[in-house]
């Protein structure tokens, strides 16, 4: 399976591909639309009113310089999620590349002209559709242009608010270490933005004749597309589902719910840092989620029972090079002290502690070490440096933290912690490459995302957690000379979840439920 | 008839136009002379409210210019910059009927006026659908008096209407303009730091100077009756050529013989004295024609009084 190609990929996929293509497409030009409604008005009016163009100028400026995924943070308490703050934060981008060249372009028609208008009795409507708007178009243009470009790019990051796009194969294509996956997505980003770009760029060439003639024309096409984008993004469904670009490309996710469950959720891609919350506030129904995250606590989820056994051991133990264990003695005893310390009810407190009622990793970690009577000062020990990676999300952060103190009050090993990687493929090629020296992974995502061996041999392994972590040791030391250490004791796997009011209410207590809950009418 | 009454404008508390009065009359083409900086285009744009005044009323055809719309004011009169002023995004033709789309006039009668004046200005038919930028200089400005014409306002400014022109093609418009009907019925107030300009134009000349008017008289009394050393310097330069122009061979009908000037060289008594000595002067056959009137000049000229 992992030697399939990427046209093969492409012609599988090429429905998806399609859609997200659309989607991309959609955004784009719907934001565009309106961030030119917005924009050139904008830039009209502080042409006249100079004054003004400082201040206009500088917030826009501002805005531009938020970085994209905290902008679409900002908008999900406003705007909640799916296309509406993706559309919203791309606009954002839009406008000020689009204001700033509005201003200039009118501002720098040559003063003898518009002074001509003026004594020939132009009133300033007139002077600004006959005159200043026609010679200022190739400028405006030109805004117009460089905001289509920054749209392409940063419409990739609407997946993580469920606005589709090819950031679903980008994104889930980092997650699932699948190479053909992000190419599908970038590839025909790349191409989009180039293709945008150099349509624009005849549009700017054309005579002010024909450009006057595309003013109606353009419009239309960018609304029409836009419109296309929206219906085909509203759904009428029952349940609204969400699940991570992860659990969408994954035999043990969305696959296998399809194949063993015959489960169809129509789910909106969406990341996992805004899936919780927006659960909780209605925006979704069904979320695929970890069991052992903390916000199935603070928000009242509830876990469906996995009645079909599609979700395998995910059993958290950290992976480190047989070599660097040689290289740091003392390594793997210090790493083992916390083997079995933890079970599933103690990481989800952690977690909730993390995400709920906001401690820092820090506290958490040393409270933890302190009550299971494990914590020692630290003894400033000045011999080698140890890398520890995470991923980018909670309980990484803390088991990070809990390695950094132990080593610390166990060894004279200095520690760099390296937090926040954007994935499975991003933390294990780093741990490879040597960037790092060790993260905690999961027995699942070894198997199924990494590894990924046969249908047959992953049915044979998942019968038990131990069964799991025997099989990714011994093949990992295999392929590429890492171990795992004793796992931590907990079972981070995938779960569907659902608000438990709501589960209650319709009384739907595993995945069946669910699905016989789906397809009555 | 326009009529300005101690109009003054200061940009940046420093004095423009300081207290000027002056009045041009029907039918008359005054000039407004003066070195750069002298605030002649400032007083210029102050008559169709391109800049507004700071005291002092203007009147056009005895209606104060402030208490009508700016649009109507603007629209009675015409104007002609020294850069064109073309739209470069129109062509000739959309250039020339800007300010009949504005009145919304019939297209067939824009054209028909169109045509009318491309004709009178001596320029081809095929330039209706070029741009600006395909033109030369000399027909770029053709085309901004057309458009200043076509809508025959009785008032009409020219803000150094051919200051970016070179000398040769400059001689050949100022003769077209001179002799163009169109112009004839028309108040026009135009803004030169040309004195030769001044002079083969101007039925009356103001003379100007740090905002203020140092003299306003017609050619004549410009040259031999100045008022003051600055009046006189200031055409020293160009005098004997100016003297040249401003004399009339009915100035001097008593020292000619008439019968050959006006019957066989067809020249009218309000030939310039300059233009008959270029034309004598071209065919050595005349030469002693040309002498004569030479004679004839220097015997006049003690007469006048400087």
């Amino acid at each position: 399976m992992s030697e399939q190609s990427f046209w093969q990929f492409i012609i599988e996929q090429h429905e998806k591909l399609l859609t997200q293509v659309v989607q991309h497409l959609g955004l784009t030009f719907l934001s565009l639309f309106l961030a030119i409604m917005i924009g050139v008005p904008l830039g009209i009016l502080i042409a006249r009113k100079t004054k003004l163009s400082g201040s206009v100028l500088g917030i826009a400026g501002i805005l531009q310089t938020i970085p994209s995924i905290a902008l679409l943070g900002f908008m999900i308490p406003a705007f909640g999620i799916g296309a509406t703050p993706a559309i919203v934060a791309l606009l954002i981008y839009a406008l000020l590349p689009i204001i700033r060249n509005t201003y200039t372009g009118i501002t720098e028609v040559d003063p003898a002209v518009t002074e001509a208008a003026k004594a020939m009795g132009m009133n300033r409507r007139q002077m600004l559709f006959k005159v200043q708007l026609p010679l200022a178009m190739p400028v405006i243009i030109a805004g117009i242009r460089t905001a289509a470009v920054i749209n392409v790019g940063v419409a990739t990051l609407a997946s993580f608010v469920a606005a589709g796009g090819l950031g679903e194969f980008i994104f889930g294509g980092i997650s699932l270490n699948n190479t053909n996956m992000i190419l599908a997505g970038a590839i025909p980003a790349a191409l989009l933005a180039v293709l945008l770009d150099q349509t624009i760029a005849v549009l700017q060439k054309l005579s002010y004749q024909s450009v006057k003639k595309l003013k109606y024309i353009v419009p239309v096409v960018l609304v029409i597309i836009g419109a296309i984008y929206l219906f085909a993004s509203v759904s009428n469904h029952k349940l609204k589902a969400g699940f991570t670009p992860e659990f969408m490309g994954r035999q043990d996710g969305d696959l296998g719910l399809r194949s063993v469950y015959g489960l169809d959720a129509h789910p909106l891609v969406v990341s996992d840092a805004i899936m919780y919350k927006a659960a909780y506030e209605k925006e979704l129904d069904l979320i695929s989620g970890y069991s052992t995250d903390g916000r199935i606590k603070a928000f009242d989820l509830y876990v469906l029972e996995d009645d079909k056994k599609i979700f395998p051991p995910y059993f958290a133990a950290p992976v480190i090079k047989t070599k660097t264990l040689e290289k740091f003695p003392e390594l793997e005893k210090t790493l083992n002290l916390l083997a079995g310390k933890f079970n599933d009810s103690i990481m989800t407190d952690l977690n909730y502690k993390a995400d709920y009622l906001k401690q820092t990793p820090e506290k958490i970690a040393k409270d933890f070490l302190v009550r299971t009577n494990l914590y020692k000062n630290p003894r400033k020990g000045n011999s080698q440096t140890i890398k520890i990676g995470s991923k980018i999300f909670g309980e990484q952060y803390i088991l990070a933290e809990i390695y950094k103190m132990l080593i610390e009050g166990y060894t004279d090993y200095k520690v760099e912690t390296k937090t926040g990687l954007g994935g499975t493929k991003i933390c294990f090629d780093a741990l490879m490459n040597d960037a790092i020296d060790l993260y905690p992974e999961y027995t699942g995502t070894g198997l199924l995302v990494l590894l990924k061996p046969s249908a047959k041999t992953i049915e044979e392994v998942s019968k038990s957690p131990e069964k799991t972590l025997d099989y990714v040791n011994l093949e990992f030391q295999k392929q590429y000379g890492i171990e795992w250490l004793k796992p931590l004791g907990f079972n981070n796997a995938y779960a569907l979840m659902m608000r438990r009011k709501q589960a209650n209410e319709l009384n739907i207590k595993n995945i069946s439920d669910l699905k016989n809950y789906l397809d009555s009418n | 008839m326009i009529t300005v009454e101690s109009v003054s404008k200061s940009f940046n508390g420093k004095k423009a136009v300081d207290a000027i009065s002056f009045q041009a009359n029907d039918k008359e083409i005054l000039v407004l002379l003066g070195t750069s900086g002298c605030g002649k285009t400032t007083m210029l744009k102050m008559i169709n409210r391109l800049i507004e005044v700071d005291s002092g009323t203007i009147l056009i055809d005895g209606k104060n210019i402030q208490s009508q719309k700016v649009e109507e004011v603007r629209m009675e009169i015409g104007f002609v910059m020294q850069h064109s002023g073309l739209f470069p995004h129109y062509t000739i033709q959309q250039n020339i009927a800007v300010i009949p789309d504005l009145l919304k006039w019939d297209k067939k009668k824009t054209i028909g006026r169109t045509l009318e004046l491309l004709h009178k200005l001596h320029l081809s038919e095929e330039i209706l659908t070029r741009f600006p930028n395909e033109l030369s200089g000399g027909q770029q400005q053709r085309v901004g008096i057309a458009r200043a014409l076509i809508a025959d306002s009785p008032v009409l400014l020219m803000d150094e209407p051919f200051g970016a022109l070179d000398n040769i093609t400059k001689t050949d418009i100022h003769s077209e303009f001179k002799s163009l009907e169109e112009l004839k019925n028309k108040t026009i107030i135009l803004v030169t730091h040309d004195v030769q300009e001044a002079f083969d134009l101007g039925h009356k000349i103001c003379l100007m100077d740090q905002g203020k008017i140092i003299q306003t008289g017609t050619p004549k009394e410009m040259l031999y009756q100045p008022n003051n050393d600055f009046v006189k310097n200031f055409f020293a330069k160009n005098r004997l050529l100016l003297e040249y122009k401003v004399a009339r061979l009915k100035d001097m009908t008593s020292l000619i013989e008439g019968r050959r000037f006006y019957e066989e060289f067809q020249f009218s008594e309000n030939s310039s004295v300059w233009d008959a000595m270029q034309q004598l002067s071209a065919d050595t056959l005349l030469s002693e024609d040309y002498e004569n009137l030479v004679k004839a000049f220097n015997e006049y000229r003690k007469f006048q009084t400087v």
